[in-house]
């Protein structure tokens, strides 16, 4: 196809999804009924989500579970089992005043006893990352039926955004209550308060939804079922949207170069919203220790020797955003004003030569995720290749990458981490040196120490004054920016590829993994 | 006759050595050709061939010259091909000879130990061997040499039976020479022409072989091949079928050369069975 033909072909699909855009507009009233065909890639390993925490797991199950809020897409709370709240003017105590007509799927009632039980005992065992945001809380109780206080021991800004599904899904205290967590029955058939109940699941097949008829909000949810399919092979799954099996193709289930074509089928809709909470950033871990890469100008040089904006149209079609720092260009704390790290070889040359690099073999293990993350080790090696850098990339399957990883056995690897929607929650980690520990891919891997940036990071997350708080964190970006623990490569897009009568699929900034509560779809 | 001549009267061999040559003369050529690495990304991704002048076999999915890949590819699946063959009948042939020349329990042991490689299926013992040792130039190598020893060895064995007990042979054993005088001098010179074909051949298989472990994301991740070009533009046939087809038409006449040379071997050097036909 030529250049020409290929801009005609897209400004025509444009125009017909613009046609098939008007008589949407014209519709606003939600209608009910209806059946939703999902894919779900990979299987989920379960969908008991307080105690698998795959994103998998959440897609399926944020329908089933709920938490006390949810959050929109500038990340703002919003209700959900918790209709309102309030917080202190110290910042210690946070006060949940619950829906009152809420019942489990097996029809006990939801109370409060349930909240305390969820977070005091089942996450706190179950959920590592909860835990660590459970350890600025003092006490939880529950003074009547509808009514939650958490008191902290300090005032904890970001607490308020820990209340999302996968972080604080409640659970059902008497089902759950004194039993062993991980063997009780009711995992293989998870009950919630969700606006859909568990019906079916075929492994290897498909996992079948059901409405919830006695949901607590009027007239919710509208869809009559999900059935959430699993297709292991990517062109299969291309295949079965185009021929209509499938409505709705969750970001990570379509190739990023078949995006175009998906998404510029007649009713084809497509979205980058719903990702605002996550926010996936791609990374580079350069290890701190040893090697090259110990020194600061390699750093640097490699943050200049990368073509991102490369990387960003060819290899993700243009979505995404290539970052300035540390911190996602989403989170109300990211400095704008950083100066951006610009496409330069001759500067990172420059500070190769300065450095003295002389030819020393540095390791490159790219991220076993498939095509997409195998093609972007190419492009990243074939950039620090052409500045001087002398690269052998290693290859590995996803336990051997989390294998060297977590023994800190690499030079420079790929990576991506959420950032849940705070820089306490998302990004401190991998900074901070109390988070140096062997055995995990996850924390501060890269082995950065700088007791500045511990202090400022430690100092903001128990800061309750807005504007002090983002004093210390332009601050630490500016030092990390300039020290370049590791390599910032990329804001993930995560596009949702949908047919354009689904409406309302995605009103909040977890997107999909939130659940179905508002999608509709328009009868023809 | 002479060797050339015998040869020459197979049309195909002819036709395969041509073909062959151009493979070997543009793998020769590829550094002076297309001096800059084949993963540089030089232009827009999806070029069909001749789109712009200079990529006449167009760029794949991240802008890499197609050509430049081919020639580089070229010299990698060769060079492969070549060295894991050399090291198949390194392994084959002394392990052959000994069990032929010996007979008894030494063949015995070593054929049941050449049974137990050939009882496991080349391909999946390929890939087991790669993945365990991590994918690089040499672990390929090797691996495609330890799936590719056993029929050298029973052939090589083969030619020794049927040799060991001919007049020359035992005429030297009377003038006393040692075994390994008598294996190598005398017995090993004529088992050579089954060996060549099988040789030629070999490669071709190894070619292949190599090819199917780039195409699953098992070869050398530093080494631009055939396998891997394939392999990387499987999933994307349906926007860009050349990118898998040029490389592919590649290995096909690499292949089929080979198969030809080898068969014009064999004619040249058994002329009896070549008259026969």
């Amino acid at each position: 196809m030529t250049l020409l033909s290929s801009v005609t072909g897209r400004l025509t699909a444009a125009a017909l999804t613009l046609s098939f855009a008007a008589p949407v507009l014209a519709q606003e009233t939600p209608q009910a009924g209806g059946v939703a065909n999902v894919a779900i890639q990979p299987e989920p390993p379960g969908l008991m989500l307080p105690l698998v925490q795959n994103a998998p797991t959440q897609r399926v199950a944020g329908n089933i579970f709920e938490s006390l809020l949810r959050y929109s897409t500038d990340l703002e709370p919003m209700p959900q089992l918790a209709e309102t709240w309030e917080i202190s003017d110290d910042g210690l105590t946070y006060t949940f005043h619950l829906h009152p007509d809420v019942k489990w799927h097996d029809g006990e009632a939801f109370s409060s006893a349930d909240v305390v039980f969820s977070a005091d005992v089942f996450l706190r065992q179950t959920n590592p990352r909860t835990r660590v945001i459970l350890d600025h809380v003092e006490s939880i109780e529950a003074p009547d039926d509808n009514t939650v206080v958490f008191t902290l021991k300090e005032p904890f800004p970001a607490f308020i955004q820990a209340f999302e599904v996968g972080t604080m899904p409640m659970v059902p205290k008497h089902i759950y209550e004194g039993t062993d967590f991980y063997n009780n029955p009711a995992n293989n058939h998870p009950v919630g308060t969700g606006p859909f109940e568990f019906a079916k699941w075929d492994r290897g097949s498909v996992i079948e939804l059901d409405k919830n008829p006695d949901y607590y909000e009027d007239g919710k949810p509208y869809l009559d079922k999900i059935y959430w399919h699993v297709i292991p092979d990517a062109a299969s799954r291309a295949a079965a949207y185009e021929n209509g099996t499938l409505d709705i193709m969750p970001a990570g289930s379509v190739e990023n170069f078949d995006i175009p074509r998906l998404s510029e089928m007649d009713g084809s809709c497509m979205t980058e919203s719903g990702n605002e909470y996550f926010n996936p950033f791609a990374m580079l871990w350069l290890n701190n220790r040893e090697g090259p890469t110990a020194d600061k100008r390699f750093r640097q040089a490699v943050m200049y020797a990368i073509d991102r904006d490369f990387a960003k149209n060819v290899l993700w079609n243009g979505l995404g955003e290539v970052p300035n720092g540390p911190f996602n260009s989403t989170l109300a704390s990211h400095d704008d004003d950083l100066e951006q790290y610009p496409y330069d070889p001759d500067k990172a040359e420059a500070l190769l030569d300065e450095m003295g690099y002389d030819g020393e073999p540095v390791r490159l293990l790219p991220l076993p995720y498939g095509e997409t993350w195998t093609r972007w080790g190419e492009a990243v090696r074939q950039n620090l290749e052409d500045v001087g850098i002398n690269i052998e990339t290693e290859s590995s399957d996803v336990a051997g990458w989390n294998q060297k990883i977590s023994d800190w056995d690499y030079d420079i690897a790929f990576t991506y981490l959420f950032q849940y929607g705070d820089p306490s929650l998302g990004i401190a980690r991998t900074y901070m040196s109390s988070n140096i520990a062997k055995g995990s891919p996850w924390n501060n891997v890269e082995g950065y120490a700088n007791p500045k940036v511990d202090e400022l990071f430690a100092k903001a997350a128990v800061e309750n004054d807005s504007e002090k708080r983002q004093a210390m964190y332009d601050e630490v970006q500016q030092i990390l920016h300039d020290d370049v623990p590791l390599a910032w490569i990329m804001e993930l897009a995560q596009p949702t590829i949908y047919r354009c009568n689904v409406h309302d699929l995605i009103t909040t900034g977890i997107g999909l993994s939130d659940g179905f509560k508002n999608a509709w779809i328009e009868q023809q | 006759m002479s060797f050339c001549k015998r040869f020459a009267q197979n049309r195909g061999a002819l036709v395969g050595l041509v073909i062959l040559g151009l493979v070997v003369l543009l793998a020769l050529l590829a550094p002076f050709l297309y001096p800059d690495s084949p993963w540089r990304m030089v232009q827009r991704p999806f070029l069909a061939p001749g789109e712009v002048s200079g990529f006449w076999l167009g760029t794949d999915v991240m802008g890499r010259d197609v050509a430049a890949g081919l020639a580089h590819g070229a010299w990698v699946s060769l060079l492969i091909g070549l060295i894991s063959t050399v090291v198949a009948l390194a392994i084959g042939v002394p392990l052959g000879a000994l069990a032929g020349y010996f007979g008894g329990r030494i063949d015995d042991a070593l054929m049941r130990f050449t049974e137990f490689f050939q009882t496991i299926p080349n391909f999946a013992l390929a890939i087991v061997l790669v993945a365990i040792m991590e994918p690089s130039t040499f672990s390929i190598v090797l691996a495609i040499a330890i799936v590719s020893w056993p029929p050298v060895a029973r052939l090589v064995r083969g030619e020794f039976l049927s040799i060991k007990h001919r007049e020359y042979v035992e005429a030297a054993r009377l003038v006393g020479q040692t075994h390994r005088d008598i294996i190598i001098k005398q017995i090993l010179p004529n088992t050579m022409s089954p060996v060549i074909v099988l040789a030629s051949l070999m490669v071709a298989t190894a070619i292949l072989l190599e090819s199917s472990l780039s195409f699953l994301g098992l070869g050398d991740p530093d080494t631009m091949s055939w396998g891997y070009m394939i392999g990387a533009a499987r999933t994307v046939m349906r926007q860009a079928w050349w990118l898998s087809v040029i490389p592919g038409v590649a290995i096909l006449l690499t292949v089929l050369a080979l198969n030809l040379v080898g068969e014009g071997l064999d004619d040249a050097l058994n002329p009896q069975l070549a008259r026969a036909r």
